[in-house]
């Protein structure tokens, strides 16, 4: 791929790696994020799958890639990309491998296993420094199960496992937890977010994140239509919101440093973004939870703050 | 070549090194961990050419490996007892994988309550797994078996990998005379390894650990490992044949030790074996006909090779170092599963000993042996016998009074 920057999305590359006819949702941001990192990506990667969504983008005897796949489970991607890079690494040492047919490694991973039950794995591979991609598609939920709470949802969400009732009328009363934070305080060469909403910017930190060897980190926040109770037309926009709200900064990490790629001119009110969806539906009636409303825009406001980006 | 004093941890490090493993992964836990550092040593000084990485967990260490191994190289990775569990669920996946992953386990109790001697609980907890296993009695042993099970598992038809057991402490931490085999010899009887089947390349990419929808097809790829486990028994039988023909030791699928005119046979598994050789061999001096009989493969499970040691036998006791709790010796109703049908069978008698390494003494073999007598004079068969000498029950009620038990 070309390292000068697309300005627009008529520069994606016209190329699909990942064929249409698969067992995802319909609207699901996961499945159009990941499109645009093969775009990226080209064909000659090897992509090691924990479970989550994905698992069922291969079905025997079907795959719709051009590329290989390796399906470990929930808590070890990033040991299976471990496993898989080495592996070639000493193959094309020894010559027993022709380095023409070497493979980047991308692990492909959910929230449930990213946020939660991978973090032990997660954090072993970019200590090692280890040459791969990592992709997180994150609904905020345990999203193949059905939607459950997972360290990835947001204060306020309804889940399966966190039904607003009359004790609890919030939902979820946990705020959602740093991944981006956690991972940048191992100093990667490249952390990055991403939006399937925002593919130019997707696609030119791939290109930047291409120069640098060790662990190049992105993490996607990805609209759910099921989970999140909205019609699968309207997912692109419901990313699109999520940035403009300022709920999910755009941003790069280069070697611990932060960078935000994009600043919304005018930020749009949070309530903007929740009111589109049935897991916040409870914030609104049948009366409205002013305070856990009131709390919401705080928090976007205070990260704004922090960062001196708040206009 | 000349013998070297070896543990079996150093034996099981030779046999990696001879076998010009690609890529170890690796997590400590006593009492593996010499295998580890000797690998890594060696790697250090430039003795071998491997790619050698601590993860942060057995769980991630399994599937490092099986990830590798899945790419094509040959790899080898160890731990024991509560690593072993730690990993459990990556055994699984690794077995599915069809990929000749070769592990060894040092065998090691599992808390609660925690403790280092070793007992078979926690390998034989992976019987189910698709894995192969080979216990071992001695530290050659342990390394032939880690040359051979390279063979067995990358044979294309067997594609499964391998476990080699051996006891923490009895045989990881002690020395034997080893015969380290010349490497040229070990070529010519394990060649460099060639993936058809499971690799990773830009040139042909492909999909591997899929899932499947549907009973129908799941079961079908369940029975494939279970008829390729079977296949390894026809399959070894070639792999010892020329590993006899090269090495002169000879290894089958189990040791008969003064089986042939036997009637009274002891069955143990691993170091603990030694002991009851012992034994039989006192119980012969008081004019027992005693023989022991020791499966080296626990999976797949020798059974034709058994029924055949065993025919005509008047009595068997197995004594199991391990316990399913609320049923009693593992070993023992597989034993008893593989000679069910048969027309004339030995009675079988049950015996729980060893658990975390305590000893077997020479009374309870006495014991051992007077109640097959007895058995076979009555035709009664007890419960399962949890073998405790006198003094072991004067030693724990000292600690119970301390404790404030009484």
């Amino acid at each position: 791929m070309d390292s000068e920057n697309i300005r627009s999305i008529k520069e994606l590359p016209s190329e699909e790696n990942m064929q249409p006819g698969t067992a995802a949702c319909a609207g699901c941001g996961g499945l159009l994020t990941l499109r645009y990192c093969l775009k990226a990506l080209g064909e000659n990667i090897v992509i090691v799958n924990a479970a989550g969504c994905f698992t069922l983008l291969t079905i025997y005897p079907f795959s719709p890639f051009r590329n290989s796949w390796l399906y470990t489970a929930m808590a070890c991607a990033p040991a299976g990309a471990q496993g898989v890079r080495d592996a070639l690494d000493i193959l094309i040492k020894k010559g027993k491998l022709d380095p023409e047919e070497n493979l980047k490694v991308v692990v492909l991973a959910g929230d449930g296993s990213a946020y939660d039950m991978a973090l032990s794995s997660t954090s072993g591979a970019i200590y090692r420094n280890l040459d791969f991609y990592y992709i997180c598609y994150d609904n905020e939920a345990y999203g193949n199960t059905g939607f459950q709470h997972s360290g990835a949802s947001p204060f306020g969400s309804r889940t399966g496992t966190t039904p607003p009732g009359e004790k609890v009328p919030v939902g979820s009363q946990l705020q959602k937890k740093n991944l981006f934070d956690i991972w940048n305080s191992h100093k990667p060469p490249y952390l990055a977010t991403v939006s399937p909403a925002y593919p130019v910017d997707l696609m030119n930190k791939f290109k930047k994140a291409e120069q640098f060897k060790g662990p190049k980190l992105f993490i996607s926040h990805i609209p759910c239509p099921p989970g999140w109770g909205f019609d699968p037309s309207q997912s692109v926009k419901l990313a699109k919101l999520s940035v403009e709200t300022g709920l999910w900064p755009l941003k790069e990490s280069i070697h611990g440093e932060v960078e935000h790629t994009f600043v919304p001119k005018k930020f749009k009110p949070v309530e903007d973004y929740l009111k589109k969806q049935e897991r916040f539906s409870h914030l609104f009636k049948p009366e409205r939870q002013e305070e856990a409303l009131k709390s919401i825009q705080e928090m976007v406001d205070d990260y704004w703050r922090k960062n001196k980006l708040l206009p | 070549m000349a013998k070297e004093m070896l543990t079996g941890n150093a034996a099981a490090a030779w046999g990696v090194r001879l076998a010009e493993v690609d890529y170890i992964p690796a997590y400590p836990i006593t009492p593996q961990t010499e295998i580890i550092e000797t690998i890594a040593k060696w790697i250090s000084d430039g003795e071998m050419d491997a790619g050698f990485v601590t993860m942060d967990s057995e769980h991630s260490m399994v599937t490092a490996a099986g990830a590798a191994s899945a790419t094509g190289a040959r790899t080898f990775t160890t731990t024991s007892s509560q690593g072993l569990m730690y990993g459990f669920e990556m055994l699984f996946t690794v077995a599915g994988w069809r990929v000749p992953l070769v592990m060894v386990n040092v065998s090691r109790g599992l808390s609660a309550p925690i403790t280092l001697g070793p007992d078979h609980n926690d390998i034989l907890a992976l019987r189910d797994t698709g894995f192969l296993q080979i216990h071992c009695e001695t530290c050659q042993e342990v390394l032939d078996s880690v040359l051979m099970a390279y063979r067995l598992a990358e044979d294309d038809r067997v594609l499964l990998p391998l476990m080699v057991n051996m006891d923490g402490f009895f045989l990881s931490f002690t020395r034997e005379a080893v015969e380290v085999p010349d490497v040229e010899k070990v070529r010519s009887f394990l060649p460099e390894y060639q993936p058809e089947h499971a690799f990773f390349r830009a040139g042909q990419p492909m999909a591997q650990g899929v899932a499947v929808l549907g009973g129908e097809f799941y079961s079908y790829f369940k029975y494939q490992m279970h008829l390729a486990s079977q296949n390894a028994l026809e399959v070894y039988r070639e792999v010892s044949d020329d590993f006899e023909r090269i090495f002169g030791r000879k290894y089958g699928t189990i040791d008969e030790y003064m089986m042939e005119d036997a009637e009274y046979v002891l069955v143990m598994t691993n170091s603990f074996s030694t002991l009851g050789k012992a034994a039989v061999k006192r119980a012969r001096e008081n004019g027992i006909k005693a023989g022991l009989l020791r499966p080296r493969f626990l999976r797949p499970f020798p059974e034709a090779d058994i029924r055949n040691a065993l025919k005509g036998k008047k009595a068997v006791a197995v004594i199991d170092q391990n316990i399913s709790v609320g049923k009693g010796g593992i070993i023992y109703s597989e034993m008893a599963s593989c000679l069910y049908n048969e027309n004339s069978r030995p009675l079988m008698l049950s015996f729980i000993g060893g658990l975390g390494g305590k000893n077997i003494s020479q009374e309870e073999f006495d014991l051992i042996f007077e109640k097959m007598i007895h058995a076979e004079d009555s035709g009664i068969v007890g419960l399962p016998h949890l073998l405790y000498t006198k003094k072991e029950w004067e030693g724990i009620k000292k600690l119970k009074e301390i404790a404030g038990r009484q």
